[in-house]
């Protein structure tokens, strides 16, 4: 075993003692040792994954002496790094822009607080993209759901604090369904790591007995991912939470947390279960019918908002429809464009968030759109990258929007009947909503403002700040330019996944 | 006429319900409207006609938007009493039925999960035998359970130690007042400190008596829980407990003054940060060796003795530190937002 082999699980504990030691720091170190150990997870990963890609199989890392159903271990593939190095990315750009506009939402004093979340965050988004354990899958389910949390609650004003009292309870919910499944399937089978559970899972399927606890279990842990995850009907907590965070914090939220949730749903599917049986329990069709309803309620609830924020959230709801599109079509293709579209929406959504606010602090710190008009011209680089990550969200081509979209159309293209119907139906409908609100958004950031609308002098943007957004939006474009490469990383890793 | 109906005629859902009602006509008719110039203002007595027409529809146009105001009003008010209760009755009941659904359900399920204490239950695989049977010489603890928790599945419980301490952070994040910039209190800090001195008690002389006595016990006893974790029943997270316990009892019987004298933030930072990232280089060490195929090198002792096990010992009372510490500041952040 080399160096490299050791890689995902330096960086797990580089994020875990990064958030312990960041307590005792000053503010500012503390802001450097965050992004400082953000960017060495980066480069670990990236160096992980071109390991990966040299590698015919995934490899188990075992975490101590004792191996496979005794003690803990994690899982290294393809996807598992390509997923922790797209993340740690986001959150790499997120951090500049993040940070700079920190002083205006957390006091000095807890902003080292601040940081222990955000390190943290990203250790349980490593830990659950790696892990091979049920049960660490839990615990660090609980870490993500506190650091989450804080980083709301950080901002302490009331709408903060009543969207993190909703947030609480339906992540307290989720939580409790997720644990009551976890132990209910370890009573049925004995077993908490995934290799030797997938093996008593079809024990239980081939034999019959307990197969009815197995199907409760199913759908426990889909719902409790599911309502982590803010698939449509499970959302409500989401915009407010979305909205009325600080930026770096919806950005994290939004764009990383939410998606470890899906990857780990992911994992449960195919690596414990099994698709197969997901798709004959008819859970694959209960997400899909839900994916396509939040495609179109969560756009067509986004059109009617007034504040630009609430309506990225509700954005957001609609693209975590795509993924639940992608996934519930239960083919490989479906699985797979759903998590180009988790790379592809981790980049957007988190841009969005950070632009979005640029412009409103142009705009006096006023969120409606009137307000908003000429924002462009006030905040130059963060109008160009709005509006091409709102290209993005709408699916115009050279953008990684695009890339998802036709993924997710070719995948339904290969059922028959009604699903394709609904599949290239639901696109459809769905493009041309976000085209509405999205397009409407740029062409009134580049409005005329009135003439009686007098706007305070705001803090000007550094330069590393716009540069890290450039950066952000380049990767965009990337993703829309240079998609192969990835996609085939996506098919093959998913093929030794499970 | 333009300007009246300028905000949200002009906005892009009216506009898409214009073209929906009336088709393309009605655009067109717009632009010629905008386009024809005015007619020269000479006197007719049809045009006469058609303004008093005119005005007796506007007249009639006003009334319907009164009364479809009016309309509006009432399911406003409407929404905001009655309607708000039957809403909130149904969604009562709605939660009621759900809930109960899932009691069924899972009840039904239990029922059909294996027997607790069965011989023939899954449960009782090579997993919980080899703990069983070899847990002794593999992890020199005599308590299995300590054995099991912090060295088979040490990274689960290094998890949940880490959990301990994020919610401590998560409470000082909501909770904790701080200074202003000068230095100075702040105006909730001085109010939650007389707060705090009016309602809790003071100088209570058979509290404090008590908490002479009791405290030393207490805190030995979780010392020796959290010191025999590996050899008893107990451990780091019982024992934290119940030093944490005494702590409270302290300050609760002698205040924040006395208190403060060996406990405030600091300690509580200094405390979590040296046993938390104890805990996490050394099971990294031992992470690192113990997937690389290497031997650790730590010794297990004699089974049985207070130095054995290698790092369980060790790790418990990082554990039991993290355990009283957490406790400790929720406490004192609760009662008045500072140690």
């Amino acid at each position: 075993m080399s160096l490299v082999h050791n890689f995902p699980f330096i960086s797990i504990l580089l994020c875990m003692s990064a958030g312990i030691f960041t307590s005792v720091f000053k503010p500012r170190v503390a802001r450097m040792v965050t992004f400082l150990v953000t960017g060495t997870v980066l480069v670990l990963s990236a160096m992980a994954l071109s390991l990966t890609m040299s590698l015919d199989d995934s490899y188990p890392y075992i975490m101590g002496h004792f191996p496979a159903p005794w003690g803990n271990e994690i899982r290294i593939g393809r996807l598992e790094a390509l997923m922790a190095t797209g993340f740690s990315a986001v959150l790499l750009v997120s951090l500049i822009p993040g940070f700079e506009r920190m002083p205006c939402f957390v006091s000095e004093k807890k902003s080292n607080l601040y940081c222990i979340m955000v390190d943290l965050a990203l250790a349980a988004v490593l830990v659950l993209i790696y892990t091979n354990d049920l049960f660490t899958v839990y615990v660090f389910i609980e870490i993500m759901t506190i650091a989450s949390c804080a980083l709301v609650a950080v901002r302490q004003n009331g709408h903060t604090l009543v969207a993190i009292t909703r947030y609480m309870i339906m992540h307290l919910f989720g939580s409790g369904l997720l644990l009551l499944g976890i132990s209910m399937l370890y009573g049925i089978t004995g077993h908490l790591l995934m290799v030797p559970l997938s093996e008593a899972v079809r024990q239980i399927v081939d034999s019959g007995q307990y197969l009815g606890p197995l199907t409760v279990v199913i759908a426990l842990i889909t719902a409790a991912l599911a309502i982590k995850s803010a698939m449509f009907p499970f959302h409500v907590w989401a915009p407010d939470t979305y909205a009325f965070a600080p930026p770096l914090s919806s950005a994290i939220l939004s764009g990383i947390i939410s998606k470890a949730y899906i990857f780990v749903m992911v994992k449960f599917f195919y690596r414990v279960i099994g698709m197969d049986i997901i798709i004959s329990q008819q859970i694959s069709p209960f997400l899909f019918v839900c994916g396509v309803a939040g495609m179109i309620i969560g756009s067509v609830i986004a059109i009617s908002q007034r504040d630009i924020r609430r309506m990225i959230a509700y954005s957001s709801v609609a693209q975590i429809g795509y993924i639940y599109m992608g996934l519930g079509m239960g083919s490989a293709a479906g699985t797979e464009a759903a998590m180009f579209q988790m790379l592809a929406h981790a980049a957007v959504k988190s841009l969005l968030f950070l632009a979005t606010y640029e412009l409103i602090n142009v705009s006096g710190d006023r969120k409606r759109f009137r307000y908003l008009h000429g924002a462009g011209y006030r905040n130059i680089p963060a109008g160009i990258v709005f509006t091409v990550a709102a290209m993005s969200m709408v699916g115009i081509p050279f953008t990684g929007g695009f890339i998802v979209k036709l993924n997710l159309a070719i995948a339904g293209m290969a059922f028959g009947g009604w699903m394709r119907a609904l599949v290239l139906v639901a696109l459809a409908v769905s493009t041309l909503l976000n085209g509405i609100y999205f397009l409407h958004t740029v062409v009134s950031i580049y409005r005329k403002p009135a003439q009686d609308m007098v706007y305070p002098p705001s803090e000007k943007m550094s330069p590393s700040a716009a540069g890290a957004l450039f950066v952000s939006m380049l990767y965009i474009l990337y993703l829309g330019i240079g998609s192969e490469p990835i996609m085939r990383l996506i098919e093959t890793g998913l093929k030794t996944f499970s | 006429m333009s300007k009246r109906r300028s905000d949200w005629e002009s906005r892009p859902q009216a506009r898409v319900r214009r073209w929906f009602y009336k088709g393309f006509l009605a655009l067109d008719d717009e632009i010629a409207e905008k386009i024809s110039s005015p007619p020269p203002p000479r006197f007719d007595y049809e045009e006469a006609l058609e303004a008093q027409q005119a005005a007796i529809d506007s007249r009639q146009h006003e009334r319907s938007i009164a009364i479809e105001r009016l309309d509006q009003h009432n399911l406003l008010v409407w929404m905001r009493t009655r309607g708000r209760k039957a809403i909130s009755r149904l969604y009562v009941a709605l939660a009621l039925v759900l809930g109960l659904m899932m009691m069924v359900f899972l009840l039904e399920t239990v029922a059909l999960m294996p027997r607790f204490g069965d011989p023939a239950t899954p449960g009782a695989n090579e997993v919980s035998a080899r703990y069983i049977e070899k847990g002794l010489d593999e992890t020199g603890a005599v308590n299995i359970v300590a054995g099991m928790i912090l060295d088979y599945r040490a990274f689960d419980t290094l998890g949940e130690s880490t959990v301990l301490f994020i919610a401590a952070s998560a409470v000082l994040i909501l909770l904790r007042i701080d200074h202003d910039k000068e230095g100075n209190p702040a105006q909730e800090l001085i109010a939650a400190e007389s707060d705090d001195r009016h309602y809790e008690p003071r100088d209570d002389r058979i509290l404090q008596g008590s908490a002479m006595v009791l405290t030393p016990i207490i805190l030995l006893y979780g010392i020796y829980i959290i010191l025999n974790g590996h050899l008893s029943p107990g451990g780091g997270f019982s024992g934290g407990a119940i030093v944490s316990a005494g702590l409270i009892l302290y300050l609760v019987a002698f205040g924040f003054e006395k208190a403060g004298r060996f406990f405030t933030t600091k300690t509580f930072t200094w405390v979590s940060f040296f046993s938390l990232s104890f805990y996490a280089l050394a099971k990294a060490y031992a992470f690192y060796m113990g997937a690389n195929g290497l031997p650790s090198g730590i010794p297990l002792g004699t089974p049985g003795a207070i130095l054995s096990s290698g790092l369980i010992m060790p790790l418990n009372i990082a554990v039991g530190m993290v355990v009283a510490c957490t406790m400790y500041v929720f406490y004192a952040l609760f009662r008045k937002g500072g140690l």
